[in-house]
């Protein structure tokens, strides 16, 4: 496998842990975008948005078809305008240099290899913009073969490649110029799922080999925690969270975040006291009563959700020793059974679902909780978050 | 739903090109007749096409309709794939919906129409007509074609290329050069290829637009058709079928060896060879 | 893209691209248009040009207006009165509603075959219909002539077989015009049918099947709607066409067989009036018209 081959010797960790410049006040930003608005005709691709990445930073944007990600990146590479506000590349404003003047290089979704021109040529092709002297284009295009293990396939034209090759080819290309950031557009959503997953290893490989900072488009949330250091999730043209894939897991800050990335238990209430840093959420219809550790966000009387994700909702057939705080009943109403866990969807009272997932850690076939038994739901105090949008 | 054998599909196929080929086989056929009756079999005979040699106002026509056609197919494959850029690509400009009328209309609009507009624009401005006049008329209808041609390549054109170019450093002008037009060669070659036969075969336009000294080659079949068939014109018919059937039959056999070849090389790759 | 770039130095690039077709169509096509339109307003003359008044721009707003003062719509009313006119407009109309019929009628099965035939075939198929296309219009009218005339090929077979006893005049003859134009505009039907049949998929027909629809109702059901587009397409690349063609009526047709681009000829070639063949041309496009701008708006709906 490619993958372990590049990453052969010391591991990534020290360099990965260590790495969080958006703590630190003193990091200048590398790309900033400022209050940039896009409009096309009367459509807002993106809607006054601000944005810091950083250098040497691993960058996800992520959202669904439509949520301005992919002209967010655009605008960076130069193929569009901001209507307003400014992009700005290491201190430098882009807007208004067009994009074969930018310091930036793009792995196209398509790859975009240029089928009349043989791998040789594509990678080079950059360089010769350059006018860089011919000697010095054979021995980096050389390195980028070498780098992406595809030296005996110098000659091939693009249509002899296979879908891997492809997109190593066209990784290679971008790379050649030595930008100063890559950008990816859904790099690997042509690849089969295990090929694409090891190619998310070797990104990550790449990027901390090369000291680079890549901004990575994709709608494919697994991709994106794998990947990246930060992620920013997209709607409608807005970032509405930024934070570490733990954090925009562990810590959603709106119920839209919540639900894009994973799977979320979402129970409607009203907060009722926040005294000692504890939210208590009375739920509407069954009148649980949901106790979670927060820091503040949620205010008393405020109409909230309790989000708490299945793997962390305990199922049990006996009630728990406290009923009326962080814990619910209802029927089993269905079980989906996914070899390594099982998905138990729990019927409540007044017709909601809740999901919890338990983990099928023996081979037996008979499970001790099956359909249409009565069950209790149970979490802990710190097991999900209260969210007030 | 079953494919190719059909006895319907195969006899609608059989009857329509019986019907299409038929009567152009049989004018080749008889441009080999001895006999001067054109309809009555005197055995083989390539005299004809030896008298068309002799025939020296055939022979200026011939030429006056090849430098036409040169020229005319030339500036018109210029002007069209301009055009069919500016169609494709710069959807909405002031006036698009008149430019793309104009290069829609002459593609159905009627020749007599149209040859009577250009020669009446010729002689508005005075313009002295004949071998000039015909070629700029030749180019304007025979530009559309061509125009409608590269258009429909350049609408499948994965624009992402040319992003990558434009990414990669190259400026737009020298993205046009080093991709774009590579990968559009194709149409544009076919482009010409029409544009040229449309001058080489036109009749109606010709007759309107043309002058004194600048007779073109339908226009003198044309003329000696209206006294009856002989078998020198139908000499002359087979030896410009054969030119364009020989353009054509070359046209698609490399393009199918293109095809086959790149098909092999996917599958291939596929392969992981 | 290459040439959509929003740098000065590109636009103005950008918009040369559209300037110089778009400058050259305008002097070249409209304009042309625009002195047919006068002219057909202008009286005739015996002196060249064959027209009065002849603008002359160098005169002066004054004296243009004087000029446009002297046009007439007496054109347009002669049209009317000489039953010649209006006999070719009607007669060209029923030639060329009933050949777009006909043509239809023929395309459409062959078009139908090549569609269905193996993938292998196809290619050649297409090529088979595309070479007649290229060749001269003129050279395939005047192969029709060697086969339709009275002492043609068809009427030497038909005696040699005894079918008939005496020769039958098919040429000249309005029906020989109707078999000239199948003929000569039948790729320009086959061509853009096949092109939507073959997109068609057949996973819809399957689809029919499955759901208990025989093949020949799935076929007016499914096939026929979804090859709409290419029938409209086809319809107007014959019909248009063919209500101004000269060629075919000319040199098939008989003395009896009235169209619109033969009587636009004579007018022009043997009358030699310039103003009464421009008020034809005039009134032939404004029939043509509605056609020619549904066909642009299906080009441009195709091309999108």
């Amino acid at each position: 496998m490619a993958g372990k081959s590049l990453s052969a010797g010391k591991s990534l960790g020290p360099i990965r842990r260590a790495f969080a410049p958006w703590n630190d006040p003193a990091a200048k930003p590398f790309i900033q975008f400022q209050n940039v608005t896009k409009n096309f005709g009367d459509f807002t691709a993106v809607d006054d948005l601000s944005l810091n990445i950083y250098e040497r930073e691993f960058f996800a944007l992520l959202g669904p078809s439509g949520c301005g990600k992919t002209t967010l990146m655009r605008m960076i590479a130069g193929f569009e305008e901001p209507t307003s506000g400014h992009v700005m590349l290491d201190g430098q404003d882009l807007v208004g240099v067009p994009p074969y003047r930018r310091p930036t290089n793009m792995m196209f979704q398509s790859y975009a290899l240029f089928p009349h021109m043989n791998v040789w040529d594509n990678i080079a092709f950059g360089l010769k913009q350059d006018g860089m002297p011919k000697p010095e284009i054979a021995a980096r295009v050389d390195e980028m073969l070498a780098l992406v293990k595809l030296e005996k396939f110098a000659k091939r034209k693009p249509h002899q490649l296979s879908g891997g090759q492809k997109q190593r080819v066209a990784l290679a290309r971008s790379l050649a110029k030595k930008p100063k950031v890559l950008l990816l557009d859904e790099p690997l959503g042509a690849l089969d799922k295990k090929l694409r997953e090891e190619t998310q290893f070797e990104l990550i490989d790449l990027q901390v080999k090369l000291g680079m900072t890549f901004v990575i488009v994709t709608h494919d949330q697994e991709e994106a925690m794998t990947v990246a250091d930060r992620i920013a999730v997209m709607d409608q043209g807005k970032i509405v969270q930024i934070a570490t894939p733990a954090e925009i897991y562990e810590q959603p800050n709106s119920r839209y975040v919540a639900d894009f990335i994973g799977d979320i238990n979402l129970l409607e209430g009203h907060i009722s006291s926040t005294e000692g840093g504890v939210a208590t959420l009375d739920c509407v219809g069954t009148g649980a009563k949901v106790q979670v550790i927060q820091d503040g966000g949620a205010k008393l009387g405020d109409h909230a959700w309790f989000a708490v994700r299945p793997e962390k909702v305990t199922i049990s057939l006996t009630p728990p020793a406290d009923p009326s705080i962080n814990a619910v009943t209802g029927e089993v109403w269905d079980i989906a059974y996914l070899g390594d866990v099982s998905i138990y969807h729990v019927r409540l009272a007044t017709g909601a679902t809740v999901k919890a997932t338990i983990t099928n850690t023996t081979r037996l076939v008979e499970r001790p909780i099956t359909w249409d038994d009565k069950v209790w739901l149970t979490w802990s105090r710190d097991g999900g978050v209260v969210l007030t949008r | 739903m079953r494919r190719g054998g059909s006895w319907f599909n195969v006899t609608a196929i059989t009857l329509g090109f019986a019907f299409l080929y038929l009567p152009i086989v049989l004018l080749v056929v008889y441009s080999f007749n001895a006999s001067k009756l054109v309809t009555v079999w005197g055995g083989f005979s390539t005299k004809w096409y030896v008298s068309l040699l002799s025939n020296q106002g055939l022979l200026d026509a011939a030429w006056v309709t090849i430098r036409v056609a040169l020229l005319s197919a030339t500036l018109a494959t210029v002007l069209g794939t301009l055009a069919a850029i500016a169609l494709v690509r710069f959807g909405r400009f002031p006036g698009g919906t008149l430019f793309s009328g104009m290069v829609y209309a002459p593609l159905v609009m009627p020749e007599v129409i149209t040859g009577l507009a250009m020669l009446l624009l010729f002689v508005a401005i005075g313009f002295a007509r004949g071998f000039w006049t015909l070629t700029l008329a030749h180019i304007t209808f025979s530009m559309c074609f061509v125009a409608v041609v590269v258009q429909s390549r350049l609408v499948t054109f994965d624009r992402s290329l040319e992003e990558a170019a434009l990414d990669l450093g190259c400026p737009p002008f020298r993205t046009f050069f080093t991709i774009t037009l590579p990968l559009i060669l194709p149409a544009v070659v076919a482009g010409w290829m029409l544009a040229f036969t449309l001058s080489l075969d036109d009749l109606v336009i010709s007759s309107f637009t043309t002058g004194p000294g600048a007779t073109t080659l339908p226009m003198k079949i044309y003329s000696q058709v209206r006294l009856g068939v002989t078998p020198e014109i139908n000499a002359i018919c087979t030896i410009l079928i054969a030119i364009v059937a020989t353009g054509v039959i070359i046209a698609s056999i490399v393009t199918k060896r293109r095809e086959v070849e790149r098909q092999r090389a996917e599958r291939l790759a596929i392969q992981g060879v | 893209m290459a040439l959509t770039d929003r740098s000065s130095g590109h636009s103005r690039l950008r918009w040369l691209v559209v300037a110089i077709p778009y400058l050259w169509l305008i002097l070249l096509f409209l304009a042309p248009f625009l002195i047919v339109v006068k002219i057909s307003l202008s009286t005739s003359a015996i002196a060249m040009p064959p027209y009065t008044p002849a603008l002359d721009f160098t005169a002066g707003l004054g004296a243009l207006w004087e000029q446009i003062k002297e046009f007439t719509f007496d054109n347009y009313v002669f049209l009317t009165e000489d039953a010649l006119y209006w006999e070719s407009y009607l007669s060209s109309l029923k030639i060329a509603v009933i050949s777009t019929f006909l043509v239809l009628l023929i395309g459409y099965p062959i078009a139908y075959g090549m569609a269905r035939a193996r993938k292998e075939w196809r290619t050649t198929l297409l090529m088979l219909v595309i070479l007649p296309f290229w060749t001269s219009f003129l050279i395939r009218v005047y192969a029709w002539i060697g086969i339709l005339k009275p002492e043609g090929l068809l009427n030497q077979l038909l005696l040699y077989l005894g079918v008939i006893s005496e020769p039958l005049n098919i040429m000249p003859s309005t029906l020989a015009v109707y078999i000239g134009i199948v003929y000569s505009y039948l790729p320009f039907m086959i061509l853009p049918l096949y092109a939507t049949l073959e997109k068609l998929d057949e996973t819809l027909l399957e689809a029919a099947a499955d759901l208990g629809c025989p093949p020949t109702q799935a076929f007016w059901k499914i096939t026929f709607p979804l090859s709409l587009p290419g029938v409209i397409a086809g319809c107007f690349l014959v019909f248009i066409p063919a209500m101004g063609e000269f060629v075919i009526p000319d040199l098939l047709g008989g003395s009896d067989t009235l169209m619109i681009g033969k009587t636009l000829w004579a007018e022009f070639f043997s009358n030699r009036d310039w103003p009464v063949s421009s008020a034809v041309a005039v009134v032939l496009l404004a029939i043509l018209v509605v056609p020619i701008m549904l066909f642009q708006r299906a080009q441009k709906k195709a091309a999108e």
